[in-house]
């Protein structure tokens, strides 16, 4: 059990420190002088002289590598050039939207596919599988932006229910900061949900056909008492794969959703930093967004071993 | 019946193959047909026109810039497709090399070819865009940069691992006896029975570089002005949300039935080439 997890544990921080090192090389080396991109081209020579001389750009590449993956571990990630602040401070204000509308476009999506997928399996080639597999390729086809547009202009514009975007924080009033997550986390969830139920419900139907869930029928118990007492569990594995990768792939997808809505995340810092040509704070924000990839893949890699305990033994 | 009738007919057999092939053909042809016909101008603004309702003359009305809508998105289905060709194509070459060579060598070789893949999933597609347009400057071309990079691990996944089960088949250890090389056996063996894998997979990589290319140009990393592109009509759109709401109905349609032509002919192409799967599902 442990050398599963010490193995994991390697390939983790393995895959952290090389992925480090892709976003240095391609976000501080590739580029030549930041100096001069942060600047612009028209720049006075003395003013990117002095800024390189500010940024440390003219100690060698290793000495800065190094020194910006301590910053990581101490929370010093040093201060945005546009905002004249430590970007650690624009982080966490940032984060304050990204993580909880993350999770629950995580929720919304877990909760609407299981019920739709394992419904689906129960009702293998019937009306009702049929609907929502429909329901299902349509939601995988639209693009989640434009959802979210059309959630705007139906729930914002033509209701007036919500607020067609933008965050009043979350100091004010909790209650309208939440509110006002709730349509960028539909939107998150419906193509994520779609794809979610397809794999619960080929996962569902797979269970269904093996040995033990007949051996439980002919003891006598129904079937859905042998779906939710054995079958369950078993098909959790794929499920549970998918999840771990969408969870990932919210992060992107926060990203698209938060221009949708005009919401102040990391999403949008990352937006307004490109545009001002803030290298520091893309170089951080990116690395930020990695780590998270990479964290998620692990705690699903642990997940597994929770789930299958066959796979404690296995190297 | 020839063999080439009966396998139309088993393709046919399958609704979502004839569904996918008549909405993506639907797609290729507008994008075709745009090439020497439009109703009006894609690219000249008239701005007297602007935001005019559908009509007998502009069947999808007009933007804000008074262009015809249907001309506009006939147009933007060429940068789509353009997109998702050169992209795919790109990523298909490079990523079944590394994932022929990994299964071809196995060992350390396929163990770093497997742990580069692993690197590159930790960034998704938007996050290279990202990067690439920090460097250069958002364009068209760092748009299908960033979608290539993206799948060029998924493919090397995908062929390794079917490549790696034709490997242990006994015809292969027949090609090994006659002596044919590690090169040859991929080239003569391996590729053509993995073919159909790749085809089904590029499919669907297709409908999913048609979302980011949209998801791209609607952030403004993709296409730039004045080059039609159905993800940024939907960024144009969204600032006149209270005036013209019906401009941004019309590029996201397209964009769902693009998307959804290439996944059902994916799906399609899977049940027709493998039917056991398909009478399992």
């Amino acid at each position: 059990m442990s050398a599963v997890i010490a193995q994991r544990l390697f390939a983790f921080l393995a895959t952290l420190l090389a992925t480090s090192l892709v976003v240095f090389l391609v976000l501080e080396v590739l580029p030549g002088d930041s100096a001069q991109i942060m600047l612009g081209v028209d720049a006075e020579p003395d003013a990117v002289a002095a800024l390189r001389e500010k940024l440390g750009l003219n100690r060698p590449a290793a000495e800065r590598y190094l020194t910006w993956l301590a910053g990581f571990m101490t929370g010093d990630l040093g201060d945005s050039y546009t905002y004249s602040v430590p970007v650690i401070e624009l982080i966490v204000d940032r984060i304050a939207i990204t993580i909880p509308l993350a999770v629950m476009a995580m929720v919304l999506t877990i909760a609407i596919a299981l019920t739709t997928g394992v419904f689906a399996a129960a009702h293998h080639n019937r009306p009702g599988d049929w609907g929502v597999m429909l329901g299902a390729q349509i939601g995988i086809a639209m693009p989640n932006f434009w959802f979210g547009i059309l959630l705007v202009l139906f729930f914002a514009v033509t209701l007036g229910w919500f607020s067609a975007g933008g965050f009043p924080g979350w100091e004010d009033d909790p209650l309208d900061a939440f509110k006002a997550l709730i349509l960028p986390a539909v939107s998150l969830a419906l193509v994520q949900s779609a794809i979610l139920a397809r794999v619960t419900r080929s996962a569902v139907l797979d269970v269904l056909r093996e040995d033990y869930i007949r051996t439980a029928r002919a003891k006598g118990l129904s079937k859905r008492a042998a779906l939710w007492g054995h079958g369950l569990r078993n098909a959790m594995i794929p499920v549970v794969t998918v999840m771990g990768l969408q969870f990932a792939f919210l992060l992107s997808g926060t990203i698209i959703i938060e221009n949708v809505f005009y919401l102040p995340g990391l999403g949008r810092l990352i937006f307004q930093a490109i545009s001002q040509r803030d290298l520091i704070v893309v170089k951080d924000v990116v690395m930020l967004m990695v780590i998270k990839v990479v964290v998620i893949n692990f705690l699903v890699d642990l997940l597994y071993v929770a789930i299958d305990p066959r796979l404690k033994t296995a190297t | 019946m020839n063999a080439a009738a009966i396998a139309v007919g088993r393709f046919f057999r399958y609704g979502n193959f004839a569904i996918g092939v008549a909405l993506s053909g639907l797609v290729v042809l507008t994008a075709l047909v745009s090439f020497v016909w439009t109703p009006h101008s894609a690219i000249d603004i008239e701005i007297v026109d602007k935001f005019k309702p559908m009509s007998a003359t502009h069947w999808f009305g007009t933007d804000h810039f008074g262009r015809d809508v249907l001309s506009l998105i006939m147009v933007g289905a060429r940068n789509s497709i353009a997109v998702g060709i050169i992209a795919v194509s790109a990523s298909v070459t490079l990523g079944t090399a590394l994932g022929l060579f990994a299964s071809a060598r196995r060992g350390w070789v396929e163990e770093i070819v497997m742990r580069l893949s692993d690197l590159a999933f930790a960034f998704p597609a938007v996050l290279t865009a990202i990067m690439i347009t920090a460097l250069w400057g958002p364009s068209v071309i760092n748009a299908i940069l960033a979608i290539a990079i993206f799948n060029v691990p998924v493919f090397a996944r995908v062929t390794r691992g079917a490549a790696n089960a034709v490997w242990a088949r006994e015809y292969i250890l027949a090609a090994r006896a006659a002596g044919k090389g590690g090169l040859r056996i991929t080239v003569e063996h391996v590729l053509p029975n993995i073919l159909n894998v790749l085809i089904v997979q590029a499919t669907i990589q297709f409908a999913l570089a048609v979302l980011a290319e949209a998801a791209l140009s609607y952030l403004g990393l993709g296409a730039q002005p004045p080059l039609p592109s159905w993800g940024r009509m939907l960024r144009d759109a969204q600032s006149y949300l209270y005036t013209a709401p019906e401009q941004a109905i019309y590029p996201g349609i397209a964009i769902a039935i693009a998307v959804l032509g290439l996944n059902l002919l994916g799906d399609g192409l899977r049940d027709a080439f493998d039917p056991k799967l398909a009478r399992k599902r």
